[in-house]
């Protein structure tokens, strides 16, 4: 059995990245995966499977919302599109994060010498 | 969206999440391939980099669920398909359980509604009995009763305590109720003022008694029982106010008690006052129980202290008549020792109560024991299941889980069935009615009772499953993919656990067969005691009271006493009759006195040993086959004379005069009698108080000097218990006075059975116990024997095809059977000689480490676990090699 060799991503993580890619447009399943591989320029590997269990955890808390239409592969998918709740948690999450990440950096800086 | 509709658009919710998973793949591949990739190269390329679809699946489904219920309804739907599948190891173990619940469940009905339920009073905690220890006067006082309550301190301390809400004295006694259809002798509740107000439970209709019922010579009044009530009465409310006529004096009947109803735990027809003549009381008369409730917020030890500063109030008050120091009871030391009233009701049943239930819960252990080692033997079959479960990533934990929901549903439904076993195990032993068991009628199956057996299912189901779930679900399953192909051996580690098991079940049989053994011998060395009577099957007994309002003058009494013996002596086949104030054993209350010998010395102040004071009619002796060690029996001519002559027993005999011989012809008296009696007989020691109990010493007074209105007539006769022979003894009573009622019609034999009754009860349910614990243990033996037999087939089959003995083979089996019971009964026998300690208060001539019980137990296993070994042994011995090794 294959490992989810995720620790560089903790949790939450992925959930930001979803709606912040759903911020610009929405986006089906497949699509958001290539937009997060190609935004982070693969510096991120996301086991693509574990994307789906984080689209439901965010329809349960009605953060997106999901409507089956048609991909320009004219495939029958569906797509996700932020809500107003959505938009604004991402707006908490960014900003926590960006203090946690400054926290980390100011730690580790003066670490390297 | 609430978690219901969830629960139930999840098949939609599984549709949706498939094929949009499908889709994902789907685009993926087609990328790939246009990118120039072959399409197999594709779809597994995007199956790699999408992980594990199922759990993905998996995970996304979870979020929308109540997972630990949604989880467990899962578990408990496969739990119920393996149980279904493997319906004989289904049966074996629910009726395993179930058995073993039952018995507790039965067993702690009874210690629930024995010892753990509050008795059926209001606030019953503040009743307390009123007992006192008086360690100066041995006989008038033992360590379980203590001495009882004189009417003059009932006096003293309903009137001058503290401590007490209300206080009172009562005694059981009997009467003779006329004047409606047959006479008929009833049972009575003597009791005084404050003893109704105390245990504060209101009449079902009319009053209580009061202080204006106990005046002597006033009216007089009776309550009934409400048993009493509805035999005699049909539960007419009209009683009230009517005359009953008790011992041929009316009393109105003032009121009826509530069903269910008991003074302690006392059973009545009916309540009768006392009526003290305080004129005339003096300090002795030590007979009666006494009962109080205790006020808000005083401990035992507060009242205690409180009756030990109206002890020297209560000499000071009252006399024992012209010429006697009333402080004479100072050396008789009289300390107050109250305890809860249900601590009196309960008495000594408690120990063998709780060493029942110990028992009955080793069962339990053997049978949980028993029931893990069908399952290990079970999940070892289905390790490659296991196996691959956990390969497909199912965690540990949840396969752990699922084997214990399996587990704990089996034993909720034993649970279930044992229920329905535990209430015919109660009415059972209801019927039996062990009669010496206080609170017997209101044992019965209630919520705490319930709860028990719920907890007793879900413990058994976690213990009997902890175990293999522990044991083959850890982590390391991947080995077991492999260590199961039939051709790797079993590695010894696998049977560690197995062989433990069945070490504890040897050993907790052994525990249980020991005990119920020492029983056995308890009870049998209970039988060899010479009881001081003969044939007591023979020997019919009844109980003959003779009121005042009846006959009057005392000297008349004895009289017809004796005319009633010549009549029973009348009957055909009748050899003997004699009477006295009771029978061994019959638990009347006894008669304790001082005595004196004419050739002794007796300095002012020494205190005399009480001796056993009865009154025994002429003939008597000879009608019970006690034995006359020298001398004679009085005549009647000698009662009638009032010639003053006397018998002793001869322990008596040899303490006062070295000798039985020696005895006859000294003179002796007691305190109150002036005259010397000449000791004219010495007779063989009688066990009075149970075969158990050692012989007091005895004073046997000739016919009744005091009027002896109450005496157990004894009929030595061949047809003794049966119906025709009691009808021909009643109508020769009554055709003397057809007002006698007979009362405690029985033979010896009744009255010997019922002083061992506490001894029968105990090896009964030891003996049961014991008898389960054996088979349980045997069936753990067997089982591990034959699976390990089974599982070294191949390998005995290469034993047999390179020449070994079938007789070795058959020795080999059963070497590793024997091996596992000693190893069993070793440790049983340690166990066991901790524990029978706990034993030594039920038995009676043999010591709790009895090297003859242990032995026989010990060999008893041994030989029994060789049995349960020889049938897979005869298996294994009767392998075909060449069938065993053609699998391969």
């Amino acid at each position: 059995m294959k490992k989810t060799s995720q620790r560089d991503l903790f949790p939450g993580a992925l959930e930001m990245m979803i709606l912040r890619m759903l911020k610009r447009q929405p986006l089906h399943g497949y699509a958001l995966v290539q937009h997060i591989k190609r935004t982070s320029q693969d510096l991120l590997q996301i086991e693509e499977g574990s994307l789906y269990p984080a689209l439901q955890r965010l329809l349960k808390e009605e953060l997106v919302k999901a409507e089956w239409g048609v991909s320009s592969t004219n495939r029958r998918v569906r797509i996700y599109t932020l809500t107003t709740a959505g938009a604004k948690h991402l707006e908490r999450e960014v900003s926590s994060f960006e203090r946690m990440l400054e926290g980390i950096t100011r730690v580790l800086a003066p670490g390297e010498s | 969206m609430n978690w219901l509709t969830q629960l139930f658009s999840r098949r939609q919710l599984y549709r949706d999440l498939s094929e949009e998973i499908q889709a994902h793949l789907d685009e993926k591949i087609d990328e790939l391939v246009a990118e120039g990739i072959s399409r197999e190269e594709a779809t597994y390329r995007a199956r790699r980099e999408f992980g594990n679809v199922g759990l993905a699946q998996e995970n996304s489904g979870e979020v929308w669920r109540w997972p630990s219920m949604e989880d467990f309804l899962m578990d408990v739907r496969y739990g119920l398909r393996m149980l279904r599948k493997n319906s004989v190891f289904t049966v074996i173990g629910l009726l395993t359980i179930a058995i073993g619940i039952g018995a507790n469940t039965t067993v702690f009905s009874v210690v629930n509604s024995v010892l753990l339920k509050p008795l059926n009073y209001p606030r019953a905690e503040e009743l307390v009995s009123l007992r006192q220890m008086a360690p100066g006067a041995p006989g008038l006082s033992d360590f379980v009763n203590g001495l009882h309550l004189s009417a003059s301190m009932y006096f003293t301390y309903a009137e001058q305590n503290r401590a007490f809400q209300f206080l009172g004295v009562w005694i059981s006694g009997t009467a003779n109720v006329t004047g409606r259809a047959d006479p008929e002798q009833v049972r009575t509740a003597n009791v005084s003022d404050g003893v109704l107000q105390a245990l504060e439970v209101p009449p079902e209709i009319g009053r209580w008694l009061s202080a204006s019922d106990q005046v002597p010579r006033g009216a007089e009044t009776v309550i009934l029982s409400h048993g009493y009530w509805q035999r005699r009465f049909g539960a007419d409310r009209s009683v009230l106010g009517r005359d009953l006529m008790v011992d041929s004096r009316p009393r109105e009947i003032v009121g009826v008690m509530p069903p269910g109803f008991r003074i302690g735990d006392k059973d009545f027809d009916l309540i009768v006052p006392l009526a003290f003549d305080r004129g005339k009381l003096i300090l002795a008369g030590f007979g009666f129980n006494g009962i109080a409730r205790l006020k808000s917020g005083v401990t035992i030890a507060e009242a205690n202290a409180d009756m030990a500063r109206m002890l020297p109030i209560w000499m000071d008050s009252w006399s024992n008549g012209p010429g006697t120091n009333p402080h004479f009871y100072e050396s008789w030391r009289i300390t107050p020792a109250l305890r809860p009233l249900k601590q009196e009701v309960i008495g000594n049943v408690a120990d063998v109560l709780w060493a029942v239930m110990a028992t009955i819960g080793l069962v339990m252990l053997i049978a949980c024991a028993n029931l893990a080692n069908l399952f290990l033997v079970r999940i070892e079959a289905r390790q490659q299941d296991l196996a691959v479960r956990a390969a497909l990533g199912a965690g540990w934990e949840r396969i752990v889980r699922g084997l214990l929901v399996e587990s704990v549903m089996l034993g909720l439904m034993a649970g279930m069935l044992g229920i329905g076993l535990a209430y015919g195990g109660v009415q059972l032993l209801l019927s039996m009615g062990p009669a010496n068991l206080p609170r017997l009628s209101e044992i019965s199956l209630d919520l705490r009772t319930f709860g028990f057996t719920v907890f007793l299912s879900l413990f058994s189901g976690l213990l009997f499953g902890l175990i293999p779930a522990l044991k083959y679900a850890g982590p390391h399953t991947a080995l077991a993919l492999r260590s199961t192909e039939r051709t790797a051996s079993v590695s010894r580690e696998r049977h560690r656990t197995r062989n433990f098991l069945v070490f504890g079940q040897v050993a907790m049989a052994l525990v249980l067969l020991v005990s119920a053994g020492l029983m056995i011998r308890t009870f049998l060395a209970l039988r060899t005691v010479v009881p001081g009577f003969t044939d007591a099957q023979h020997l019919q007994l009844m109980r003959i009271s003779i009121p005042n309002s009846l006959v009057a003058e005392p000297a008349r009494v004895t009289r017809m006493q004796n005319e009633i013996a010549d009549r029973l002596r009348a009957i055909p086949g009748v050899q003997s009759v004699g009477f006295a104030s009771e029978m061994p054993m019959e638990g009347f209350a006894p008669d304790w006195d001082e005595i004196y010998a004419e050739d002794k010395v007796y300095s002012d102040g020494q205190i005399q040993p009480l001796r056993l004071f009865k009154f025994v009619s002429p003939g008597f002796f000879r009608t019970t086959g006690t034995q006359m060690i020298a001398g004679r029996e009085p005549t009647w001519t000698e009662v009638y004379g009032m010639r003053p002559v006397v018998m002793v027993s001869e322990n008596l005999a040899r303490e006062l005069w070295g000798s039985p011989s020696a005895a006859i012809g000294r003179r002796l008296r007691d305190r109150r009698r002036t005259q010397w009696h000449e000791v004219i007989g010495v007779v063989e020691n009688v066990h009075e108080e149970g075969v158990q109990e050692k012989t007091p010493e005895t004073v046997y007074w000739p016919g009744p000097a005091d009027s002896m209105r109450t005496v157990t007539f004894a009929l030595r006769s061949e047809r003794s218990g049966t119906q025709s022979f009691l009808s021909e003894v009643r109508q020769a009573v009554w055709s003397l006075n057809s007002n006698l009622p007979l009362a405690s019609v029985r033979t010896m034999q009744e009255v010997y059975d019922e002083s061992l009754a506490r001894t029968s009860f105990t090896l009964v349910m030891l003996g049961i116990a014991g008898a389960m614990a054996l088979v349980l243990g045997i069936i753990g033996i067997y089982g591990v024997i034959s699976y390990m037999v089974s599982q070294r087939r191949r390998e005995i089959g290469i034993r047999l095809a390179l020449g070994a003995q079938r007789g070795d083979v058959l020795r080999m089996v059963l070497r590793q059977g024997a091996e596992l019971a000693l190893v069993g009964v070793a440790m049983g026998i340690g166990v066991a000689f901790g524990l029978t300690r706990l034993l030594t208060g039920l038995l009676f001539g043999v010591t709790a480490h009895d090297p003859i019980t242990f032995a026989a137990v010990a060999a008893l296993l041994v030989s029994v676990a060789l049995v349960a070994c020889y049938v897979p042994a005869r298996r294994a011995m009767l392998i075909n090699p060449m069938v065993a090794l053609h699998y391969e």
